[in-house]
């Protein structure tokens, strides 16, 4: 009953046989895509080809109506093997780093076309991202024309940083739970958000998101603080100002504090230039209007 | 053996059987009955159409080998809950108290945070799904080496000892832990989190394979110990006197307890409360007899986590809960609930 199935676990486990997936289906004609990453969702929906998609996962949350239109297979980071082939897939997008590993590998051995999608918070990335999708859903052409519009939207963006004299330091506070901050430093999205609205993280000599001191914010020195907004809740001026560690850096005294949409500031899709220019807007108030 | 013993054992094994069938007919695709015959039927024939039938491969690569696998791990942990209970002599003994768990855990978090930052790709190439079971299986081994070395004198083995000397690596091996969940970014974090909650989702032929040459003896050889055990319920001196060579059994017990636990979290992740609550639930029906209580508690063992595992695939179809949050959900209130009951056993 078992012997072929343990026999090809068994070579997979040893590595001594390199496996080669088929793919099922042509990209022009898929129909049921099972996406697993928000942004993929945001670029497939900017695309107009939402119909395709069987199910997506939690992080799914633009446009908002994605969630509620179709079924969702769980978290990104803990996705249920058999879930995703009862939808009876013929694409599967998944971003880099969807997991767990053993589901995915599940997943592939079944010769489903599957496809990883590069993650990385830079235009450059966010390009790959619509290219690497548009090629799997056999639409180079509505990838191209997105393309152009998220080029055309970074290049205005470009237009609006050199009108920026003094680059403020900006710090990212991702949460602050029992009076603990816990901000972005380099390589988050926060870091890359940050530096696409022409100014500098005050976080820059920590790695990732990490618990930081009080005295280091003083250090930090940041002239604005930035956080998210969700649905429910934003950190207020008031509140954040009104701790003595944020109280002594120069933000406090211009009481700068910018509250963003979570997604739109770190989900690096095609409304990242939209975002940067807002933020860019909220950091610099008194920026010159366009020439 | 007595009537209740055997007809204890033959409602388990019917138990078992139920849960079997369940698990294989169950799932968030729907595969009739007579088909799962058919595919059964024509993968014992080496049917080569089966290779490429949808709900073939569903059957036979996913929920086969992850009901086995459920079997195998529950049944490990159960029996080696029923073990540790038995040469504590302490009814509150679980496999996560000899260090196994936290040592598992810690080599797991390690792989996970360190393994990607020295030897890059590590957790996304082919070897991917050998390097976290090897570790954690490592991890576990390792620390209930240092906690028995610890704990022998004289090549005398104090259980007091043992247990404090456990509560003490925990901590450690927890702080540790803790450190590389500060070194670790967010998606290695996210990893962390989710192996700690324990599944069944990644359940291959390979991994049933490795459980099935791991944790299989020790679930045959185990019951054998069943008099030494009985006998060491009386006190270890008692226990030396009715013939029970008392220190090469302890050693045997705890290299056992380490194989099976430390393969099953390496397997599936550290799933918690099957271990203490099945010996329970066997002791109050069936008495304390271990010939019993051994082979009885890796029949439910099996039985429960692959019955927790059908919820946890089902519930929240084509998602899935992690299996830990369950077998917490059921099995915490169990304990407080026996706590509370059997208070003056414990001596509290």
């Amino acid at each position: 009953m078992i012997s072929r199935s343990v026999h090809r676990a068994l070579i997979l486990l040893f590595g001594l046989l390199p496996i080669t997936f088929a793919s099922a289906a042509t990209p022009a004609d898929v129909n049921r895509v099972v996406v697993l990453g928000g942004s993929i969702t945001e670029i497939i929906y900017a695309l107009h080809r939402e119909e395709r998609i069987a199910a997506l996962d939690t992080t799914s949350l633009f446009p908002p109506s994605a969630l509620k239109d179709k079924p969702n297979v769980g978290y990104v980071r803990s996705i249920s093997a058999e879930g995703v082939l009862s939808l009876r897939p013929d694409l599967i997008l998944s971003i880099d780093g969807a997991g767990p590993p053993d589901a995915l590998m599940l997943i592939r051995q079944t010769g489903v076309a599957f496809v990883t999608i590069p993650d990385d918070p830079t235009p450059d990335g966010i390009h790959r991202k619509i290219d690497a999708i548009g090629k799997a859903l056999g639409d180079e052409s509505g990838a191209a024309a997105l393309d152009r519009d998220v080029a055309a939207g970074f290049a205005s963006l470009a237009v609006l940083r050199t009108r920026i004299e003094k680059p403020r330091r900006v710090l990212f506070v991702l949460s602050l739970q029992n009076g603990r901050s816990m901000v972005g430093g380099r390589h988050t999205s926060a870091d890359g958000m940050i530096r696409l609205a022409g100014s500098v993280n005050a976080a820059d000599d920590i790695d990732g998101y990490k618990p930081i001191t009080d005295e280091a914010i003083v250090a930090a020195a940041p002239d604005v603080i930035l956080t998210m907004q969700n649905d429910r809740h934003a950190l207020s001026a008031d509140t954040v100002f009104a701790m003595p560690a944020y109280a002594a850096t120069p933000a406090a005294k211009t009481r700068s504090l910018v509250s963003l949409d979570g997604l739109l500031l770190l989900g690096f899709g095609p409304r990242t230039p939209e975002a940067a220019t807002t933020l860019i807007r909220a950091l610099y108030p008194d920026l010159a209007p366009a020439p | 053996m007595s009537r209740t013993a055997i007809v204890t054992l033959a409602l388990l094994c019917l138990l078992l059987a139920g849960t079997a069938i369940a698990s294989v007919g169950l799932g968030a695709v729907t595969i009739s009955p007579s088909r799962i015959l058919m595919v059964l039927r024509a993968a014992l024939t080496r049917d080569p159409a089966l290779d490429a039938a949808h709900d073939a491969l569903i059957l036979l690569d996913i929920r086969i080998p992850r009901t086995l696998l459920g079997f195998l791990v529950g049944a490990a942990l159960a029996m080696s809950g029923a073990l540790l209970q038995g040469l504590f002599r302490n009814p509150l003994a679980d496999p996560g108290l000899i260090g196994v768990s936290a040592g598992a855990a810690l080599a797991a978090a390690a792989a996970i945070v360190l393994g990607d930052r020295w030897i890059p790709g590590l957790l996304d190439g082919p070897w991917a799904v050998v390097v976290l079971p090897l570790a954690a299986f490592g991890g576990g081994l390792a620390a209930t080496s240092i906690l028995y070395g610890l704990a022998t004198r004289d090549g005398r083995t104090s259980v007091a000892l043992l247990l404090l000397a456990g509560v003490a690596l925990g901590a450690l091996t927890g702080a540790a832990t803790g450190l590389l969940v500060y070194l670790s970014d967010d998606r290695q974090l996210r990893d962390l989190t989710f192996w700690s909650l324990g599944s069944l989702g990644g359940a291959t032929w390979g991994k049933v394979a490795a459980a099935a040459v791991l944790i299989l003896p020790v679930l045959v050889i185990v019951p054998f110990l069943a008099r030494s055990l009985n006998a060491l319920a009386l006190g270890e001196a008692d226990a030396y006197y009715l013939g029970v060579p008392v220190q090469r059994t302890k050693r045997i017990m705890i290299g056992l307890v380490a194989l099976a636990v430390g393969s099953s979290v390496a397997l599936a992740g550290p799933i918690a409360f099957i271990g203490i609550v099945v010996p329970h639930l066997l002791r109050l029906t069936a008495g304390a007899d271990h010939r019993i209580v051994l082979p009885a508690s890796a029949l439910l063992g099996g039985s429960l986590l692959v019955g927790a595992d059908i919820l946890a695939r089902t519930l929240a179809a084509p998602a899935e809960v992690p299996i830990g949050i369950l077998t917490a959900a059921i099995g915490a209130p169990f304990f407080l609930w026996l706590l509370l009951t059997r208070a003056q056993d414990i001596g509290a």
